[in-house]
């Protein structure tokens, strides 16, 4: 892949004031334009920290961590790293700052101090990709969850970011939420959005082009879901979705042939009944 | 004994402009030593459900009953009940205020007016039964783990020694090992008597360990039965927010190639079938599955 | 058991009425002016033409008499106390008397008085709250306040900081309630046992309470930064502050009106005792 790196860190190591170990301890990692990846590990290891050290929310104590070549310790490169790389976090409502939809997603290109007229085509089109426009004038805490979710991604959107680092945004929402924001990801990405995905379950990342595993605050595995999926997570101890511990059971026993992708209409159609 | 609820309605801000109807007509029943999962959507009316099962919401219209008292309104019994009906809500940690595990676990049996020995008799009881360390006892409780914190929380509910344990989304929050963990506890305390209502999102999960569930949609009760009848009825009937399993999926896929199997049997149960049938090792055919053309009925396309 | 269900407290709903589309400059202005009108009223047929030009806002808001009444009702027990207050407190001619309590012609007056005033103030100023989204109501505050900025006032931090803490409200009661009625269900008992047990009893609450929302509070702070807000920076709006024609005339219309009430009430209504 020859493609502009995104993010480059470099053996960033972080500890948080006052806590006994550190939540990254060395962690390299580059992140290039255009890729979906998804950051897999359990609880406490270290992927939160991660999505906040990308943004410049916080500076690693030992390593550097690069956004579009500007490293994030200098203070002057900060309004761009933040501009470049929008966030959206795990509790919807804790990133609401307007009572209403559009004014929520104005706040982030009011505070660039954009001219009226351009807020209003931003905030038009995030709302659009989101599949919001037709909330524009609700109040933002009569929406749904899954609503509430994509309203934060619209205020992310707004910034016109080259990344979005997703941190858990899906772990609050119900099946029905998880798939309507799920499904504007995968046209975000499709028109050229880097996507980092940090969650905890197994079968978000298989959407992904790129899975990489966090524990203890290091990257132990890098590949692609094929890979992980036929395999690789074993290692972590991590929970397989159902469909893909079927998927590994009929392939091992030889029932289904190989190059069948992972889905339970494939599978179905794959096999071979008398 | 049981918990029964018959036509049960409920609607918040009744009698302003800002009505909600969260139940309209919901019936269910909880038998003593059950376990009973309520699945829905976000705002389908599980947790209005979860909270007149404990007798913290007074029904509007219908009836709710517990082991044969009547939750009315201004009742004098209604603190028993809810003694009777212990209730984990969601994110149950955000409700600790306790400086330490004990204190937190505590506070229940305290308010029921346990003191002296039988408290701490059955603070360690509680804390034992929901297999937590007694070393943890004396630690802050916002100092534990996510997963610890939630079996804090859970213990603090059974300490009361309820007859019953409804639990608003137990797993949220919490990670594979820690959804293990818990399902694994939730199973023990069901086998030591528990009865155990589980509201959850997760079709999957109640499938498997119910013995019967409610599907819920827009606040109607829309099916109860056991996990085969509801699994049918959800292949039938698409419920709002609800994916059907993929295992369900799969299994489904397979009767409608003409295979007998439970729509939610598990995973060897499938793989066992499908070997049974195969026709021909398929590692010799040619890779893009020469015979899945000769059938194009597919009922569950993903 | 009634929790805080359908508490209001004059709560910004969304519409496209003539009040909703007035400038909130115009609204905060004209709300000042309405009080200090109300102050000068006294008589009962002053009271009269307020509630009828009560009756006229509520339907230029399209925000039904009702709601508006309703979200006077928390501060109903203020105003319950201040007649009593003043019936009883007032010296003046005694009318009649129930032990050491005397209730005098004055008391009488003065209570109806008070009493009228504080209702119409509250009802007017939810008025303001209902129509104004609390980031235009923040922003018109910043714009009064503006002049001060330039002696240092932090007007722009101020418009902020109101935002949020007006987004803040729902959110407290919806954890209020949930909280109440968790530790309910543990069998905590709020309703019997003297004061200091019963200010005790509330120590399950207030505790998570707090730690909610200072909680709430920082991850908010935190997805606030990461959209580029910097406090004191310049910030520009989605929707900038226009004074049009209208909020001219309808400041002009209630300086009119004022003038009528106040006119009448030193003139025809001079001899009238109520």
């Amino acid at each position: 892949m020859n493609r502009k790196p995104i993010f480059s860190l470099r053996g960033v190591e972080y500890a948080y004031p006052g806590a006994p170990s550190r939540a990254l301890c060395g962690l390299d990692l580059e992140i290039a334009e255009g890729e979906w990846v998804a950051l897999v590990g359990a609880n406490g290891s270290g992927k939160s920290t991660l999505a906040k050290i990308c943004n410049a929310l916080l500076t690693p104590t030992q390593g550097d961590c690069f956004v579009m070549g500007r490293n994030t310790r200098d203070e002057t490169c900060v309004p761009d790293i933040r501009r470049a790389v929008s966030l959206v976090f795990q509790n919807p409502e804790d990133q609401i700052v307007a009572s209403v939809v559009e004014e929520d997603v104005a706040f982030g290109p009011e505070n660039l101090g954009l001219p009226s007229h351009e807020i209003r085509v931003r905030v038009d089109r995030a709302l659009e990709m989101a599949g919001l426009a037709s909330c524009r004038l609700k109040g933002s805490f009569s929406l749904s969850g899954g609503q509430k979710q994509r309203l934060a991604l619209a205020g992310a959107l707004a910034m016109q970011p080259a990344a979005l680092i997703l941190d858990e945004s899906t772990s609050m929402l119900d099946p029905e939420g998880r798939q309507s924001f799920l499904s504007c990801l995968g046209s975000l990405k499709s028109a050229g959005m880097t996507i980092v995905q940090i969650t905890h379950r197994m079968e978000e990342a298989i959407q992904s082009d790129r899975v990489v595993v966090i524990d203890s605050g290091r990257s132990v595995w890098d590949g692609t879901p094929g890979d992980f999926f036929g395999g690789a997570y074993v290692r972590w101890n991590f929970e397989e979705p159902p469909d893909v511990s079927l998927y590994r059971e009929l392939l091992s026993r030889g029932l289904l042939p190989d190059g069948t992708l992972p889905d339970v209409g494939a599978m179905l159609d794959a096999l071979c009944l008398s | 004994m049981s918990v029964v609820i018959e036509c049960l309605s409920y609607s918040y801000n009744l009698g302003t402009p800002a009505i909600v109807t969260a139940l309209s007509d919901v019936s269910v029943s909880v038998e003593r030593g059950e376990w009973v999962s309520i699945v829905g959507h976000t705002g389908s009316g599980k947790s209005t459900l979860a909270q007149h099962m404990n007798a913290l919401l007074i029904p509007q219209s219908g009836r709710v009953e517990i082991d044969g008292t009547e939750v009315k309104p201004k009742a004098k019994g209604l603190r028993d009940l809810r003694r009777k009906v212990g209730l984990v809500f969601q994110y149950p940690e955000q409700q600790f205020f306790a400086e330490t595990a004990r204190e937190e676990i505590a506070f229940a049996p305290h308010n029921w007016g346990l003191r002296g020995q039988d408290l701490d008799r059955r603070v360690a009881d509680a804390a034992s039964a929901v297999g937590l360390d007694a070393a943890l006892l004396e630690s802050n409780p916002f100092s534990l783990s996510g997963g610890q914190q939630r079996r804090v929380a859970i213990a603090s509910v059974i300490a009361a020694k309820p007859d019953y344990l409804v639990l608003d989304e137990p797993t949220a929050g919490l990670d594979a090992t820690g959804i293990r963990e818990l399902t694994h506890l939730l199973s023990e305390l069901k086998r030591d008597g528990l009865a155990i209502v589980q509201v959850t999102h997760d079709l999957q999960s109640a499938l498997d360990r119910s013995d019967r569930l409610l599907v819920m949609e827009n606040g109607v009760g829309v099916t109860v039965g056991g996990a085969e009848d509801v699994a049918a009825f959800l292949l039938r009937n698409p419920v709002r927010g609800l994916v059907i399993p993929p295992l369900v999926q799969f299994s489904a896929g397979l009767r409608a190639r003409g295979i007998e199997i439970p729509l939610t049997g598990d995973l060897d149960t499938i793989v066992r079938k499908v070997e049974e049938r195969s026709a021909t090792p398929l590692k010799y055919e040619p890779a893009n599955g020469a015979c899945a053309a000769s059938d194009g009925q597919g009922r569950c396309s993903s | 058991m009634q929790f805080l269900s359908g508490i209001s407290l004059g709560q910004f709903i969304p519409g496209e009425s003539f009040l909703h589309g007035l400038d909130p400059r115009c609204k905060i202005i004209s709300t000042f002016i309405l009080l200090s009108g109300l102050f000068m009223a006294s008589k009962a047929p002053d009271f009269a033409l307020w509630a009828i030009f009560l009756v006229c806002l509520s339907a230029m808001s399209r925000i039904p008499l009702g709601t508006i009444l309703k979200s006077a009702r928390p501060v109903l027990f203020l105003v319950a106390i201040t007649v009593l207050l003043n019936i009883f407190w007032t010296p003046g001619r005694e009318v009649f008397r129930a032990g050491f309590l005397r209730v005098t012609a004055e008391g009488l007056v003065m209570a109806f008085e008070m009493g009228m005033r504080l209702f119409f103030l509250v009802s007017f100023a939810s008025m303001l709250m209902m129509t104004t989204s609390p980031m235009a109501f923040s922003d018109g505050l910043e714009r009064l306040f503006s002049p001060l900025a330039k002696v240092g006032f932090p007007a722009s931090e101020m418009a902020v900081m109101m935002t949020i803490a007006l987004r803040f409200i729902p959110t407290l009661f919806e954890e209020t309630d949930r909280i109440l009625k968790a530790q309910v269900s543990r069998g905590a008992d709020f309703d019997s046992g003297g004061l200091l047990k019963r200010a005790r009893s509330f120590i399950p609450v207030l505790v998570p309470l707090f730690i909610l929302v200072f909680k709430r509070a920082e991850n908010l702070a935190i997805a606030m930064e990461s959209r580029c807000y910097v406090p004191g920076a310049r910030r520009t709006r989605l929707n900038p502050l226009a004074w049009g024609r209208r909020d001219t005339g309808a400041v002009s219309g209630l300086v009119a009106f004022i003038s009528l009430v106040v006119l009448l009430d030193r003139t025809f209504l001079r001899h009238f005792s109520l």
